[in-house]
């Protein structure tokens, strides 16, 4: 039994040690925004963040966890009230399948954590670890650059860890 | 008896006749500066084979910013006595080599001086390329004049004193430098002479993969017993290799132009750059290089050789390990966040390396792994290549460093590592400053870079 803080919230996790995040995320937890892709961290549709940067749950153990703070989407805003990166995701109209969606928008919400204004080349290097099938790419780095200039809006300040 | 003035004038001439012999020594005069040279001069042909001649010696890995122009240098190249930047080698009129003409340029690579007569520092690896003919220097010369100029002045190196004083290196030439063509041996194939001449000119292999002296000369004595490069190991290729299964030739072969091999894993850290630039070069050279350094390392004696074959046979039938308690966690790590690539039943590239056949993890010290688990392994831009993710932003240093003592003890019989903390403390710290000077410069091309080709 471990202790897992996820969008502000303890749980408590009966799991082994070797669990990996993703499992407990969504079948636990039932958080279902971060997807199992390929199981191996090569395609980010299962990233989420943790303490502040965008790590594949499925390569993360739970006895990596203790003490940490994890943020799922489910954790940046709702369907009433979306966070910057989900408006902006919206408006842009960037998934299709939406399969890799929630994973690139979590590393694009850690990459815009740490760094409000980044550049295109800064955005590409960043996502370069999120595969997408469909090939939104475009409107992806649009909605990135659109969910920045949200967040430069005093109304929209990014909304971390707010209960689902 | 000699008087006092006769004993003065005794220790004059011998101080001037020294100050000649040190200024015959280190004076090397300025050799004219040409017209740039027009790019259609040059033959086609020549251009092509000086193309290969480059890849073969890596030119652009030390000569290029990522991101950046290509050969225009000013890459910080780090060495115990300070740092040294890369000079611009494009044509460039001002701040490249635009007028060095054909002299200019061979002086520089069989001797180590520039066209104004200053000494280069042998981070430039004059002391290998003095061995490449003078054809061959012909041929590069005509590849790297006929690459666009690009304008980037050079930027001023950071070495203290006495290092910076440009006249040591003179010293440092008499005392390391062996001038020479190489000498083909009678007694071996054509193949291996070229394999020979390959690797210990142009290519200088030694200079990453044999230890260095004090003075930072190579220690011809334990040539290819393994060396030390930008916080990586290169590994001993010579008899002393941490391999498991042991290197041949067809094994080397394959490692160096496709990147990674099944039995030995994935090229990565300084020497990625070397299997990218050896998958573009003809094949032939590639092989003579094999060829040679496999007669370099020596047929494996019959014990290593039944052992890596042990090896192998045990890691087709390896169970998933459970997480122990007795290892901080090692072994639930390793479970979770390896095992499914590396513990499966895919065979690189597209699965992990078992790693009990990993260099990485039989080497003689922890930094190649915790590099490895930090950044994990990306292609590089615009080619094919195994992907593993990086664990920085998953993993504390004490649980990579436990993640690797438990790696260590499980998958090979060496003993464990000292010091594995500090290790991953100084990989992480090196990975950070790498991240900070590396990524899109801000004189980056926007557009994806294409390697220039003639």
């Amino acid at each position: 039994m471990m202790t897992l803080k996820v969008n502000g919230h303890d749980h408590q996790v009966d799991a082994d040690p070797d669990t990996p995040l993703l499992y407990v995320l969504r079948d636990d937890l039932k958080l279902n925004a971060a997807k199992f892709g390929c199981g191996l961290g090569q395609c980010g549709s299962c990233t989420v963040i943790v303490d502040g940067k965008a790590v594949l749950s499925c390569v993360t153990p739970l006895v990596l966890l203790e003490g940490k703070k994890v943020t799922t989407l489910e954790g940046l805003g709702t369907i009433e009230a979306p966070a910057p990166i989900q408006r902006a995701f919206i408006e842009e109209q960037a998934a299709q399948c939406g399969y890799c969606i929630a994973g690139i928008m979590m590393r694009a919400q850690a990459l815009l954590q740490r760094n409000s204004k980044p550049t295109d080349a800064e955005i590409r290097a960043e996502l370069e670890l999120n595969l997408c099938r469909c090939g939104t790419h475009m409107r992806i780095l649009r909605a990135v650059r659109r969910a920045s200039q949200l967040m430069q809006t005093a109304d929209a300040s990014p909304a971390q860890g707010r209960t689902p | 008896m000699a008087s006092p003035r006769t004993i003065g004038g005794i220790i004059a001439i011998a101080a001037i006749a020294g100050a000649i012999a040190v200024a015959a020594m280190v004076w090397r005069p300025a050799i004219a500066a040409v017209e740039p040279p027009a790019p259609q001069s040059f033959d086609s042909a020549l251009v092509k084979r000086g193309r290969y001649l480059a890849e073969i010696g890596n030119c652009n890995d030390c000569h290029t910013v990522r991101g950046a122009r290509d050969f225009a240098g000013g890459l910080a190249v780090p060495t115990p006595f300070g740092i040294v930047y890369s000079s611009n080698i494009t044509p460039d009129p001002e701040t490249g080599i635009g007028r060095w003409s054909e002299a200019a340029f061979r002086r520089a690579m069989q001797s180590g001086v520039d066209r104004d007569g200053r000494h280069l520092y042998p981070t430039f690896p004059y002391d290998h390329f003095t061995h490449v003919s003078d054809e061959d220097d012909r041929a590069l010369y005509a590849y790297l004049m006929t690459r666009r100029p690009v304008y980037a002045p050079a930027r001023d190196n950071e070495l203290s004193f006495p290092f910076n004083q440009r006249v040591v290196v003179a010293g440092w030439k008499l005392l390391f430098l062996r001038h020479g063509t190489y000498q083909p041996d009678g007694t071996k194939s054509a193949e291996w002479n070229r394999g020979a001449y390959l690797v210990e000119g142009l290519a200088h292999c030694g200079a990453c993969h044999t230890p260095r002296n004090a003075l930072g000369a190579e220690r011809t004595r334990a040539a290819f017993a393994g060396g030390d490069v930008e916080n990586w190991h290169a590994y001993a290729i010579n008899s002393q290799s941490p391999a498991t299964v042991p290197w041949d030739a067809d094994a080397l072969f394959l490692y160096l132009r496709q990147g990674w091999h099944p039995d030995h894993g994935v090229a990565r850290g300084p020497m990625a750059q070397v299997v990218s630039n050896l998958s573009e070069v003809p094949e032939s050279d590639v092989r003579a290089i094999a060829v040679y350094m496999a007669d370099v390392s020596g047929a494996p004696t019959p014990d290593r050789k039944r052992r890596g074959e042990d090896v192998l046979a045990r890691a087709a039938s390896r169970p998933t390990p459970q997480g122990g308690s007795g290892d901080a966690g090692g072994g639930a790590v390793y479970a979770a966040a390896c095992a499914t690539c590396h513990g499966g039943d895919r065979a690189p590239p597209f699965g992990g390396i078992d790693l009990a056949l990993s260099s990485a993890i039989s080497g003689p010290d922890a930094r190649n792994a915790a590099n490895i688990v930090l950044s994990g392994i990306r292609p590089r831009e615009g080619e094919r290549g195994p992907i593993m993710p990086g664990f920085a932003d998953s993993m504390t240093d004490e649980q990579i460093a436990a993640l690797l003592s438990y790696l260590r003890v499980r998958f090979s019989d060496q003993a464990a590592w000292t010091s594995t903390a500090e290790i991953v403390r100084d990989a992480r710290r090196s990975q950070n400053a790498l991240l900070q000077i590396s990524p899109a410069p801000r004189n980056a091309p926007t557009e994806a870079t294409k390697r220039d080709k003639p």
